[in-house]
């Protein structure tokens, strides 16, 4: 008793992360079950095949994109950029939150994180792996797209480190890099548990191979919670890198609308907001299809809903700030770029980006509204589509219309812009919904730290 | 070569933390130096019983990152001034702001490989064989079960003994570990 006392008064109240009861073996059976389990749920493969079905949707644009070319995309004089690019932006931002929420939240002692981190951590991967399609598919010739790496060729030419685009190839790819690695060592552990639990002898094997022959000694646990920490560290500044970089290709060019210093931070707040968004967009549903109330709780939504707020609110400031800056910098073109974006031909898009990135989000200083499942799946939904409306506005409204009225036009996706967007969903869907069925999605050495027997009790 | 059954040593199991990390202790002061703790999660107290402190790992990943930023600054500067000088708008050729960028990506990527293959080294993995994956119990330890395994090794080993010795430590099982 006296220790507990003693505990309580170190520390402030903390609500518990973790339901009630729970020993080593409710939560590795919980776990693990999903992965041992002979038949999924029903939403399972609910999921699956309208992930599949759109995957291939996602193989008959390239297929026909590689067949004829960038022209069956709506993209035009001006406007280069288009779906491509938004969509790139909008998939590596989702994958921002996996990162934070694996490498921040683990420095800053979050211990609801615990329960949150693998499948935030696949997600990021997945988006990353969509979003990298855009780029490469973009160039136009995706085949030659190793062009973009600096390897010594016979032409004889070099990539130029001064540019954005270049930066942009070396972040994305050492995100990826990292955050694979991240996501590989933290399943290392249960990997191995899930070869000690297999019954089938080939099951056991596969697992077994890619859990490396760990077997939890404690000297390897040291040196890996070292590894672990330092990757978090790592992982850190590199989240925040990516996306300042990613805005770069657009604050280091000189279009109204883009030429910006409040680019890097506005574009990190957003990234963390949608990938939050995204995060309980999968949770939500998974929680209730695999019964896993009792380790992500209604203490979890609310947290990943306040971070929400947080950032959802500092995007609202960047959008403020951008009108502000257009006004008060006295420049023509800013100012028409702002007056356009308001009131101009896409103006629908921007009001609607506003209802919901602005407007929407305001919901969530109810807790009442942060603790219910059904009504914040909806408000994260308005934040997907939103922050999705924001790179549309982004991207297209400032190249829309530049300097010279001459060369202003405007652009209309056609189906197959449409189609590979939808396809890039379905791919992370099939993903997603594999992770599920062959990798447990929750980390079970992580979530066994918050079990009572894991404590070691003083003796004296 | 002797006649008798290879033996890699005597393993013990233990219900909880608490339990695992006071035999630790107790096969320390014992004078048992060749042992190994095994844990389904990491625990902090097990590591310290165990003597280990900081580990290698740090300044090898320090010694990564250093790496990468040489190589990051060699391949920018050796193609963008001296192999490829392209002029952009007559700026400076070695206009080293612009390299930041990646020069950060490429410290972080070379100080994360170190790290995570650091750590496997370290630690001999992968290795897909261990003499302690041969008691059958022993699947538990990735699971919910705590063991300990004194190594035939350790000068102090005496099979007998040993097992004795064990089975004053813990309520549950002893057994003899194959190897």
């Amino acid at each position: 008793m006296a220790g507990n006392t003693v505990q309580a008064r170190q520390r402030p109240y903390k609500p518990p992360v973790l339901g009630r009861g729970q020993t080593f073996d409710t939560v590795t059976d919980k776990i693990a079950g999903v992965v041992d389990r002979e038949q999924q749920p029903r939403g399972w493969w609910i999921g699956f095949v309208i992930g599949f079905a759109l995957l291939n949707v996602l193989l008959l644009c390239l297929g026909c994109l590689f067949a004829w070319g960038t022209g069956i995309w709506g993209v035009n004089n001006p406007v280069g950029w288009a779906f491509a690019i938004i969509n790139f932006v909008w998939w590596i931002g989702i994958g921002h939150a996996g990162t934070l929420i694996s490498a921040i939240l683990l420095l800053l002692h979050q211990d609801w994180r615990t329960s949150i981190n693998r499948f935030a951590e696949a997600m990021t991967l997945f988006a990353v792996a969509c979003a990298g399609i855009f780029p490469i598919v973009h160039t136009g010739r995706p085949w030659v797209a190793y062009w973009l790496l600096p390897y010594p060729g016979t032409m004889m030419v070099w990539p130029n480190f001064r540019s954005p685009l270049v930066w942009d190839v070396f972040a994305v790819s050492t995100y990826a890099t990292v955050s694979a690695l991240f996501w590989f060592v933290g399943l290392i552990p249960d990997l191995a548990t899930l070869r000690d639990r297999a019954e089938n002898p080939l099951v056991a094997r596969i697992y077994g191979a890619f859990a490396l022959g760990w077997r939890g000694s404690v000297r390897h646990w040291h040196r890996y919670e070292t590894a672990y920490l330092l990757l978090a560290g790592l992982s850190t500044p590199l989240v925040i890198s990516v996306h300042s970089i990613v805005s770069f290709d657009f604050a280091v060019g000189v279009i109204p609308g883009w030429h910006a210093t409040i680019f890097p931070p506005y574009f990190v707040a957003g990234a963390i907001y949608a990938g939050f968004a995204m995060v309980l967009t999968i949770a939500i549903p998974l929680r209730r299809m695999y019964d896993i109330k009792s380790f992500i709780t209604a203490q979890h939504l609310d947290y990943m809903a306040r971070v929400m707020l947080a950032t959802g609110l500092m995007v609202c400031y960047g959008y403020f700030t951008e009108a502000f800056f257009s006004w008060y910098s006295a420049n023509a073109f800013e100012q028409f770029m702002i007056q356009n974006r308001m009131f101009g031909p896409y103006m629908n898009m921007y009001w609607l980006l506003i209802l919901c990135n602005a407007v929407a989000i305001q919901t969530l200083w109810f807790e009442k509204v942060r603790r219910s499942p059904v009504v914040l799946f909806v408000i994260c939904m308005f934040v997907n589509v939103g922050m999705w409306l924001e790179r549309f506005v982004i991207v297209v409204t400032s190249l829309h219309r530049d300097f010279m009225p001459s060369s202003w036009f405007m652009y209309y996706p056609t189906i197959w812009d449409i189609g590979t967007f939808v396809g890039t969903i379905g791919l992370f869907l099939t993903l997603l919904f594999l992770f599920v069925r062959f990798l447990p999605m929750i980390s079970m050495f992580e979530m066994r730290t918050l079990v009572p027997a894991a404590e070691v009790k003083e003796e004296h | 070569m002797e006649a008798v059954v290879p033996v890699h040593g005597v393993m013990a199991e233990f219900d909880d933390a608490t339990e695992f990390v006071a035999a630790i202790h107790a096969i320390k002061e014992a004078g048992y130096e060749g042992f190994d703790a095994y844990s389904p999660m990491p625990i902090e107290e097990a590591a310290e019983a165990m003597g280990l402190h900081g580990n290698r790992l740090p300044l090898m990943v320090l010694c990564g990152g250093i790496t990468g930023f040489c190589v990051g600054y060699a391949l920018a500067y050796w193609t963008g001034v001296v192999n490829y000088p392209l002029n952009v708008g007559g700026r400076p050729l070695h206009s080293w702001p612009a390299y930041i960028p990646v020069l950060f990506e490429c410290t972080v990527l070379f100080a994360s490989l170190t790290a995570v293959f650091g750590m496997l080294g370290l630690n001999g993995l992968p290795k897909l064989y261990h003499p302690v994956f041969n008691v059958e119990r022993f699947a538990l330890a990735s699971q919910s079960r705590f063991f300990v395994c004194i190594e035939a090794t350790d000068p102090k080993f005496d099979l007998e003994g040993t097992k004795r010795f064990l089975q004053g430590l813990t309520s549950s099982q002893v057994s003899e570990v194959e190897s």
